[in-house]
């Protein structure tokens, strides 16, 4: 399918004094792409010139239309010498490829050089015409949407979620070329600048391929990360959540039974419409056809029919034989395929039935030189191991899928830590169909379960449990097992019922380590890696029961190799699920009880730590209602099993069941005190301090407790890089440094922000790195949202009818809604637990199988802890009448009105997939910056802090330049995914790179959206102040 | 544990009121720091010293490179790296360009060379506002005087489009150009008890009526603006004023004149026998200093004239504000009863400005 691509340059501004006798600059711009370059006029003498150019027109491929960026060089003109760059603008024309997101890129964009920042503004229009071609063995996937958004975006219905997409490219590093010794760093910047956006392009390209293949229209979720490898090379990869994607664009969309395709699948020759009875699916992502890799491990494409029609009129009642028919085949689909995993992190109610807790893989690497860049097979090979053990992680959970599921890595030389994790999850048979009337069937078995507790309920065999659990009757329903604490990676289900407000919970960590060559260190970072896991689960349980909670959501570890130390960071957010016990308390127990001022001591700490925990849950406004032991049931007899949680399994364990006064019969969690370390522990436990009043904090999407939310956002980035003194470093001066740094890093922000109390700091995303030997960089983003307190109690009322009705609405569309494979409710047959568990334990960290045993029995011990942390239950789907479709017909219709205006010349941004107080109507494609900023003159643009602000600051200037050139006026999902930052002050120099993504979107105002007359004169007068055209 | 480096971006560029404050008025990271302290901020936020600092250099970090776009203040509007609410960039724009009393006193009148600018350390001292802030308010005189030097067209307006000031400032502004281009002293000790209000009400009232912007009166032609200058006295005018001298030169004019206002205000005047007494003194001492005004140095010392020929006189007689304007307004109304006399149109320009002048400087 080629295209024509068509641009046109209108008109630069700003633009910095390139002749300094004159004070003038003689611009002209050169538009490349592949291989064809045009170039402008001169336009003589002007800071503003106005090229006014014709359209300059491309015939391409549409290979390369998604490969290839457009690249705009901006030049003053020199008569006796070579003209002299002012800088560049590269734009991704991806989004104008598939036909309802933009269909024009217009607009001003910052001219950007990676030596000086931004240098003026240059006012550009792209368009692109494709040409239809129905080539099946096409190399290209225009028209596969992109969003990196990890829940089915706003305006659309899923029709089938597909599953795993994943892909990788990689390269030489510029940088680290010959060529790159006689170069100029602008030149090296833009080459790397250049590639990069290549690979983005081409792995963009290759997913949609797959994803095509996989007969989906869509990749929701979609992570792409860059490996900065050194000497070894560049490697980009992503994974994604393939899916077909029906836009919710007119009423009659809603309408049940076999919807019509839609326009996109239309358009798309290769998706089939949804037919009734059976579908064909694949089950395994598809290696692309090119040839260009060899699969790693064999991939099936077979496709795998599914009976979902027969019988229609008999299963309704016989929900078990039925079940059971469904289970074996989910189960089948579920072994054919290579990965159940979905990057999603929210889900539509009743797609996720069991939660089973948190997997973890982690393997150490030694990099080399990757020889030829088209057979990455070592780097697929490394990912494909890795994630083969959280498969198995899962299956011994009982689980046949894994959510909320992400990659990273951490690199130091040529030492690279692989991570994976997720949450092992049972999903809902309901969506292995495709028709109405059966899922109608379905619906009706399960509405006799109560709400917001069947996520929490275990989907493993009590009596074959995968790690020893305190398992009790659900406080909810009473019907179901439930664990005692519910570790997961996603966001709190919407229809989960919470009690009080959650929190955002960090465990911080650091190991110091020698440091070592290859292999050696390798081994020592092998070695280290289990104890960490452990110790940081075990702050993590910690800190929970500290503030009285029972819950975390959206758990994410991240592990940070470096020359010297290894650095642990978890974050997620605590809640109190109504369906899981009231947490213990944290006992603290004393090795000498002999000693009176030891003694003493220990109940003075007790005493502290009973105090906190009782704040906290008046601060949290954590108070369950009172049960009566005998409506729960006895508890599932296995008290001696806890002590496996302890931290050493000695003899506490009954006296604590004695001591713990406090805490009735509730089990409470024992800290002994036998040496320093553990000391160490509990006061740092005690240090964290709870943000002022006002605040709140969470890492997830939404605050539980909290929906009031008011329109005003501030999304935000802070860096901190601390210096550590390099004498006598100790693990614990480590950890108190990282700690602080932490801590006044969360302090600063609370008082930043305080403007906008009350507010809640949503989706808190921290990142640690170390650049250097003493260096430690905490990057952190996030956004702050301001929240109306008065109104709490009348929306939480109208907040439950809305998230009803939400319901309603979405289960609508999930009855269209079927997963290809997905696993049955019943967990009678979970996988064989204990033995896989083990194997997959054992981390494929590429250390000898000895050293493997070593570890074994700790691995054991993380393993029932932290990776395979517990399960959790969703509940099941709120049983709501279908509602006619009016509400968000209504709304359709509504934010059809033109109300873009009103928003001229600001471009929101924000990590979370929603706007407060608008509604996204549309999504504009996706936004993949990379960015290199280098200083040969840091002192002037005022040290490292001035420059990595002024880039940061420009980042975002270009993000949202694109975002408003697509016609859009946010940014939602927005992450940083890269922030390396280097400096070399006895040079002078410092060098930093970026990486962003997020959607771009059109959002309205829900207030605009139902006065859509009274804003028509708002229109005119704000735009005035920002977006208006300037007169100088 | 040393921070290397601390930063926070937020996609909208948060402004701290205070903070700006601070910086405006020259105050060192470490001084602004204690200022806060001061401020009991610790206590309301329970805030640390340490969040205190990170927090004032990131701002002021930001309000760094914010500045180089204040000095072109449409550039602030349309540039794309910091996103500001209008009404914050509107602000940012207003306060930098704010000025302090006490400095503006000290050079209004003068020329904004760097003559000038290397006595702020002077004036700092003098003033006690800070070095680095006498600078910033300096640079802004003459940053503004500099663009709208040249320009045609309403010197208000000039200031305003390419400056984005409230109405109130730009006045101010253009006050201080007209000042600077004119060159009046108002830095004599008899001066000192006049406000730089008082000056920029003169000036408005001179560039209303005496530059020759004024002459082209009837704007119904917009193109007339070309001609439109509002930062020079109008020479032509200044020459005519000379024609003036009559007044005080004829004697019978002079007697006649007297006897006009003295029979207009006879027991209206609490001051009358004072008035009576003086009348000759004053009006040589107001056509004196009309006549006078086609010298430079005469021109830059009009309002020393008008002080030491009108205002302390009067003073000194104890005449009340209320007995100025009358008297003010009979003196001027009645030339137009003096037969001999054939410039009341120049007189009435001249004089319905210098009465307000007069007005405005007559007090304590």
């Amino acid at each position: 399918m080629p295209g024509k691509l068509k641009v046109k340059i209108v008109a630069g501004r700003h633009l910095p004094v390139m002749d300094r006798a004159s004070d003038l600059t003689d611009a002209f711009v050169e538009v490349k792409f592949g291989n064809t370059t045009f170039k402008t006029d001169v336009y003589p003498k002007s800071l503003n010139p106005q090229w006014n150019s014709e359209w300059f027109k491309f015939e391409v491929d549409d290979e390369d239309l998604q490969d290839e960026p457009l690249q705009i060089t901006v030049l003053d003109h020199d008569t006796y010498s070579a003209n002299d760059a002012i800088g560049k603008v590269y734009i991704d024309i991806d989004p104008l490829l598939y036909s309802e997101a933009a269909t024009v890129i217009s607009g001003w964009f910052p001219i950007y050089d990676t030596i000086h920042g931004i240098r003026g503004e240059i006012n550009v229009v792209v368009k692109v015409d494709l040409f239809n071609d129905l080539n099946r063995f096409r190399q290209s996937s225009c028209g596969v949407k992109f969003f990196c958004t990890t829940s089915i975006p706003k305006c659309y219905r899923a029709v089938i979620i597909h599953g795993f997409v994943e892909e990788l490219v990689v390269n030489e590093d510029p940088e680290y070329q010959w060529i790159d010794r006689i170069r100029t760093p602008r030149a090296s910047n833009e080459a790397r600048q250049r590639l990069i956006s290549l690979m983005s392009g081409e792995l963009q390209r290759k997913i949609g391929l797959k994803v095509l293949e996989m007969r989906g229209n869509a990749v929701v979720g979609y992570l792409q990360c860059f490996d900065l490898e050194g000497e070894s090379g560049l490697v980009v990869r992503a994974i994604g959540t393939a899916c077909t994607l029906d836009k919710l664009s007119s009423p009659a969309a809603f309408l049940p039974a076999c919807n019509s395709p839609s326009k996109e699948m239309k358009e798309s020759p290769l998706v089939h419409p949804p037919s009734h009875g059976c579908r064909s699916t694949h089950n395994s992502p598809i290696h692309t056809a090119t040839g260009s890799r060899l699969t790693q491990n064999f991939s099936v494409s077979v496709p795998t029919l599914i009976y979902t029609g027969m019988g229609s009129g008999s299963a309704g009642k016989e929900g078990g034989p039925f079940k059971a028919l469904l289970r074996q085949q989910t189960q089948s689909a579920l072994e054919q395929r290579e990965f159940p995993f979905f990057t999603l992190t929210a889900f539509p109610p009743g797609f996720l039935v069991h939660v089973g807790g948190v997997v973890s893989a982690r393997s150490v690497k030694l990099l080399d030189r990757i020889h030829n860049p088209d057979e990455p097979e070592t780097r697929d090979a490394w990912w494909a191991e890795i994630r083969q053990e959280i498969k198995s992680h899962a299956k011994a959970l009982g689980c046949h899928a894994v959510v909320g599921y992400s990659e990273s890595t951490s690199i130091c030389e040529e030492v690279c830590i692989l991570s994976a994790s997720g949450t092992a999850a049972v999903l809902n048979p309901r969506f292995l169909q495709d028709g109405t009337v059966e899922g109608c069937l379905e619906q009706r078995l399960e509405e006799n379960l109560p709400a917001g507790c069947g996520f929490c309920h275990i989907p493993y065999d009590e009596l074959n449990m995968p790690f020893p659990a305190h398992l009790t009757y659900c406080y909810n329903c009473r019907k179901q097992k439930v664990p005692d604490v519910l570790f997961t990676t996603i966001d709190l289900p919407t229809d989960a019922t919470v009690i009080g407000k959650g929190c955002l919970i960090q465990a911080r960590l650091c190991r110091l380590k020698k440091k070592a060559q290859a292999e050696a260190n390798a081994t020592a970072i092998s070695n280290l890696l289990p104890f960490m896991e452990y110790e940081v689960h075990t702050q993590l349980m910690n800190k929970l029961k500290l503030k009285g909670m029972n819950a975390l959501f959206g758990l994410r570890i991240q592990i940070t190799v470096g020359e010297n130390m290894l650095m642990g960071l978890a974050s997620a957010t605590g809640v109190y699920l109504a369906a899981l016990p009231t947490p213990g308390g944290i006992q603290i127990a004393g090795k000498t009880p002999n000693d009176g001022s030891y003694e003493q001591h220990i109940s003075h700490m007790q005493k502290k730590i009973n105090d906190t925990i009782a704040k906290n849950k008046e601060l949290y406004e954590i108070n369950p209602p009172e049960i009566s032991e005998e409506i729960i049931g006895s508890p599932i007899p296995e008290p001696r099993q806890r002590s496996r949680l302890l931290r050493s399994q000695s003899e506490s364990s009954d006296e604590v069941t004695e001591l713990d006064l406090s805490h009735g019969k509730k089990d409470a969690f024992v800290l002994e005190i036998d040496d320093t370390d553990a000391m160490e522990d509990v006061h740092s436990l005690l240090t964290d301090v709870p943000p002022p009043s006002g605040f709140y904090s969470c890492n997830t999407e939404i605050m539980p407790g909290i929906n009031n939310w008011t329109s005003e956002i501030q999304m935000f980035t802070s860096v901190r890089v601390i210096r550590l003194s390099s004498l006598n470093l100790t693990n614990h001066a480590l950890n108190k440094n990282f700690n602080d740094l932490c801590e006044n890093l969360l302090k600063s922000l609370y008082f930043k922000l305080r403007s906008m109390i009350p507010c809640c700091l949503c989706h808190v995303n921290f990142t640690v790195s170390l650049p250097e030997d003493e260096l430690i960089q905490v990057t952190v983003t996030a956004v702050a949202i301001t929240f109306d307190k008065n109104q709490a109690l009348q929306t939480t009322k109208a907040h439950v009818e809305k998230s009803l009705q939400r319901a309603s609405t979405d289960n609508e569309e999930l009855l269209q809604f079927p997963l290809e494979l997905c696993s049955d409710s019943l967990p009678s047959h979970p996988f064989p637990p204990a033995k896989e568990h083990l194997e997959s334990a054992s981390s494929n960290s590429g250390i000898p199988a000895a050293q493997r045993d070593r570890c074994s029995s700790w691995i054991e011990l993380i393993k029932l802890k932290a990776q395979t942390i517990r399960r959790g239950s969703i509940k099941t789907t709120v049983t709501v009448e279908k509602t006619s479709p009016m509400g968000e017909g209504n709304f359709r219709n509504r934010s059809a009105a033109p109300c873009a205006n009103s928003t001229v010349g600001v471009v929101k941004m924000t990590p979370l997939s929603f706007i407060p107080g608008a509604k996204i109507t549309k999504y504009l494609g996706i936004i993949n910056m990379f960015f290199i900023r280098e200083t040969t003159s840091l002192r002037e643009e005022g040290g490292v802090s001035g420059f990595l602000h002024a880039f940061i600051a420009e980042v975002f200037a270009m993000v949202r330049a694109h975002v408003a050139a697509l016609g859009g006026n946010a940014v939602v999902s927005y992450i940083m995914k890269q922030c390396v930052f280097m400096e070399n002050p006895n040079k002078n120099q410092a060098q930093c790179l970026i990486n962003v993504s997020g959607d771009a979107v059109v959002f309205a105002r829900e207030s605009e959206l139902e006065v859509v007359s009274t804003q028509q004169p708002a229109a005119n007068c704000q735009p005035a102040c920002t977006g208006g055209e300037v007169t100088t | 544990m040393t921070s290397e480096l601390d930063i926070f971006v937020g996609n909208t560029t948060l402004i701290d009121e205070d903070v700006y404050r601070l910086w405006l008025d020259g105050y060192s990271v470490g001084d602004a720091v204690a200022l806060r302290v001061r401020s009991g901020i610790l206590e309301q936020t329970g805030a640390t010293a340490a969040v205190l600092q990170s927090d004032t250099m990131d701002h002021y970090r930001t309000f760094h490179m914010l500045e180089r776009l204040l000095h072109a203040p449409p550039k602030l509007l349309h540039q794309l790296i910091y996103q500001i609410p209008p009404s914050r960039q509107a602000l940012l724009i207003e306060r930098y360009y704010a000025f302090d009393e006490a400095f503006v006193r000290e050079v209004l009148g003068k020329k904004l060379s760097k003559g000038t600018k290397k006595d702020l350390d002077d004036i700092s001292t003098k003033t006690g506002i800070t070095l680095k802030s006498c600078r910033r308010q300096f640079d802004n005189f003459k940053r503004v005087f500099k663009v709208v030097e040249e320009m045609r067209g309403s010197l208000v307006d000039n200031v305003q489009q390419h400056f984005l000031l409230s109405d109130r400032l730009a006045r101010d502004y253009a006050a201080i150009v007209f000042f600077a281009n004119n060159r009046f002293e108002t830095g004599k000790k008899k001066l000192q008890y006049l406000s730089f209000g008082d000056f920029a009400f003169c000036a408005e009232l001179m560039i209303q009526n005496w530059t020759l912007g004024a002459v082209g009166e009837a704007p119904t032609d917009p193109d007339s603006q070309v001609d439109d200058m509002d930062m020079d006295l109008d020479k032509e005018f200044l020459q005519d004023l000379k024609e003036l001298k009559v007044l005080v030169a004829d004697k019978d004019l002079l007697d006649l004149h007297k006897s006009l206002v003295c029979t207009a205000l006879r027991g209206k005047l609490g001051v009358f026998s004072e008035m009576e007494a003086n009348f000759k003194n004053l009006s040589r001492g107001l056509v004196n200093v009309a006549t006078k005004l086609t010298h430079n140095k005469d021109v830059r010392d009009l309002f020393v004239d008008l002080v030491e020929k009108f205002v302390e006189p009067c003073r000194s007689d104890h005449w009340p504000l209320s007995d100025v304007r009358l008297f003010l307004n009979q003196y001027s109304a009645s030339v137009h009863s003096l037969d001999g006399f054939r410039h009341q149109a120049l007189w009435d320009r001249y004089m319905g400005t210098l009465r307000g002048c007069l007005l405005r400087l007559y007090h304590d």
